[in-house]
């Protein structure tokens, strides 16, 4: 029997089609956006394929609505997801807040180019990795993952939607160019090989339910407009039903830390990294995304000339990956990041080890890193 | 002892009443005409979400016992045409100011009015931003003053049942909340129609407009609705004025159109019998 929703088996696709049909392998039924280069693929992808599953593509008038769009959709029980680059983030970051306030399980993808504003649309950057933890106002903890092949977009996709769904918060995935409109080998699982989480619902009676009352887990389970449920929810600091609480110092700040806490105490089960010779290294490389890529050629060729060098790559960039870098950085005399911005991720890394020792390899416009550029920062000392 | 209830309090929210009303202010006469609607039309009030924006008006979604999501400011329409797209069960109604429909929230009005999305806007037009303290905004009527145009509005307001219409309304109509009875039969009206409907109400704002405008009282701009407004059933909304010698209000867009769900289901459903086709002569055996 077909599975319209996972195209099982292997395709030769972009990372923005792989992201597409990742969304619909985990279940997304809705995406609104709004067109922006280098993310229009993510859009067109959908526009074609939700209706396949008896989904909706909607078309929204901007980014904020787009945003708005999918709380709206996922407070009616659909699982949601928008596409943009860096403009277009930029105008989603209040309804981003709003989202996190909401405690609505949503997916961002933000396949990003070069900026500040219009920046250069076609060419790759990792500039919004900040904007990505900052971009919205107040005090919130987010989850963004970045991926570094066409297949880990499909698979990082799926686990965006499952992490959404677990902690009822929006979740970011982080392209870059490069990898969005590259094209490889995506092999995609059969159905049953792809876990998927669903949110929790509410298990009492609408009248003893509280829409923000936390499980011991700190999230609260989700009603579903237009079940009886009968609930209120407001980006306002609220109480555990829901009542707007704006002058209670107490109730912001057991809002607040709840907000921030069912992330920062999970952040064990959702911070992954990948990992290559690092067991004897001397330097440490870290890298993210695009950039991942010619890290891990140039540790390898490294490695051959008797280097002893290893590799960190960041796929959870959000929560920041801090234990397993001070891991490393108990055993390294140096460590080399490599971006494609002009110093964001490095500051965090700074934080967890010694700045002086730190080399930061920036790169910005069309082309990434070549493995031979980083062979260099990472062959310093043996001249 | 006969312990009196309120016809009306059924539909509120327990905790959440009183409300942050000015005395004089007519969103109360909104909020009660509208579940006055909701109770003639005996509607399943388990279907039934509102969605409203920043503003005053804008807490009406946490007073009513119904789900209720209150946004960001100027989002409360781009919130509804997401839920609605994905629960054409649900019978949604906007209900929020004129400075977040129609200034920060102007884009998502015009675009789901195009869409002729079913759903339901219930505009309190005041004139002002309330709850900031009364500055101008896009209905300010030419001359008034508020806190950021003393020296009087030299701005043209937005006519909004004129740019209802022309951004593809099918129910559309004026009142102000004098017109209390007729508020209930334009809100049953536009809840009952397929489409994108609209209603404006303008509404007395004594606190922050009124007292700026020469009319301090609680009953003031009251008083001035109900000597200036005329009734014009049907004339052309271009020509449906609100200024200080003339406010015009009636029915003014009542037509059929296909709605956005309606299309959306029948090419969703195109789609799949296709597909279904399809699979069908692939998988048949040779």
């Amino acid at each position: 029997m077909l599975r319209r929703d996972t195209l099982s088996g292997a395709h030769f696709t972009q990372g923005d089609i792989a992201c597409a049909e990742g969304a619909i392998a985990a279940g997304c039924r809705f995406f609104a956006g709004y067109p922006i280069t280098p993310a229009t693929e993510v859009a067109e992808h959908m526009a074609r394929r939700l209706p396949e599953v008896g989904g909706v593509y909607l078309q929204m008038e901007d980014e904020i609505g787009s945003v708005a769009a999918i709380i709206g959709a996922s407070y009616g029980g659909v699982k949601s997801m928008t596409s943009t680059s860096g403009p277009g983030f930029s105008l989603m970051q209040e309804n981003i807040g709003l989202a996190v306030m909401t405690e609505t399980p949503i997916v961002i993808v933000d396949v990003m180019r070069g900026g500040p504003s219009t920046g250069q649309p076609t060419k790759a950057g990792q500039q919004d990795v900040m904007q990505a933890k900052w971009g919205s106002h107040g005090d919130y903890e987010i989850v963004a993952l970045s991926p570094s092949s066409v297949q880990e977009t499909f698979d990082l996709t799926v686990q965006a939607f499952n992490l959404a769904e677990r902690y009822r918060i929006p979740v970011f995935v982080m392209i870059d160019e490069l990898i969005g409109h590259m094209r490889e080998r995506l092999v995609i699982p059969s159905p049953d090989e792809i876990e998927i989480i669903n949110r929790k619902k509410p298990t009492v009676p609408p009248d003893a339910y509280n829409p923000f009352q936390p499980d011991k887990d700190l999230v609260p389970p989700m009603a579903v407009f237009g079940e009886g449920y009968r609930f209120y929810a407001t980006g306002l600091t609220h109480d555990e039903t829901g009542h707007p609480q704006t002058d209670s110092a107490e109730e912001q700040t057991k809002l607040v830390r709840r907000l921030c806490d069912k992330i920062r105490r999970n952040r064990d089960a959702i911070v992954q990294v990948k990992k290559l010779f690092l067991d004897d290294a001397k330097v440490c490389l870290i890298a993210y995304g695009s950039v991942a890529r010619s890290a891990m050629a140039a540790v390898t060729r490294a490695r051959k000339r008797g280097i002893k060098v290893g590799f960190l790559g960041l796929t959870t960039i959000w929560p920041f990956p801090d234990k397993e870098i001070e891991a490393v950085a108990d055993q390294v005399d140096r460590i080399v990041v490599a971006e494609m911005n002009y110093g964001q991720i490095v500051r965090e890394v700074e934080r967890r080890f010694d700045y002086r020792k730190i080399t930061f390899a920036s790169k910005l416009g069309e082309d990434p890193h070549t493995p031979e550029e980083l062979l260099t920062h990472l062959a310093r000392d043996e001249r | 002892m006969i312990e009196e209830v309120h016809p009306i309090e059924k539909f509120t929210r327990k905790g959440m009443i009183p409300h942050i009303w000015c005395a004089g202010c007519g969103d109360g006469v909104i909020l009660s005409e509208f579940l006055r609607a909701l109770d003639e039309l005996k509607m399943n009030l388990d279907k039934v979400v509102v969605v409203s924006g920043i503003g005053c008006i804008g807490r009406i979604s946490g007073y009513v016992n119904l789900d209720g999501f209150h946004t960001t400011h100027g989002r409360a329409i781009a919130f509804a045409v997401g839920l609605k797209a994905n629960r054409p069960d649900l019978k949604i109604v906007v209900i929020s100011g004129d400075g977040d429909l129609f200034a920060i929230g102007g884009n998502h009005f015009i675009h789901a009015a195009r869409r002729n999305i079913d759903m339901t806007v219930i505009c309190s037009n005041n004139f002002n931003y309330g709850m900031t303290g009364g500055q101008s905004g896009p209905t300010t009527i030419l001359q008034d003053r508020t806190t950021t145009t003393p020296y009087g509005n030299i701005e043209h307001p937005f006519n909004l049942v004129h740019l209802a219409a022309a951004s593809g309304a099918v129910y559309v109509a004026r009142w102000t909340t004098i017109h209390v009875r007729r508020i209930r039969e334009s809100i049953k009206k536009a809840l009952t129609k397929k489409g994108f409907t609209f209603v404006e109400i303008i509404t007395p704002c004594p606190e922050q407009y009124g007292r700026r405008n020469k009319m301090p009282g609680p009953k003031d701009q009251s008083n001035w609705l109900k000597e200036k407004s005329i009734i014009q059933h049907f004339t052309d909304p271009l020509k449906a004025e609100v200024g200080p010698e003339r406010i015009v209000v009636g029915e003014f867009v009542d037509i059929e159109k296909p709605e956005y769900t309606d299309l959306l289901r029948r090419q969703t459903i195109a789609i799949q019998g296709r597909l279904d086709q399809e699979e069908k002569l692939t998988n048949a055996p040779l």
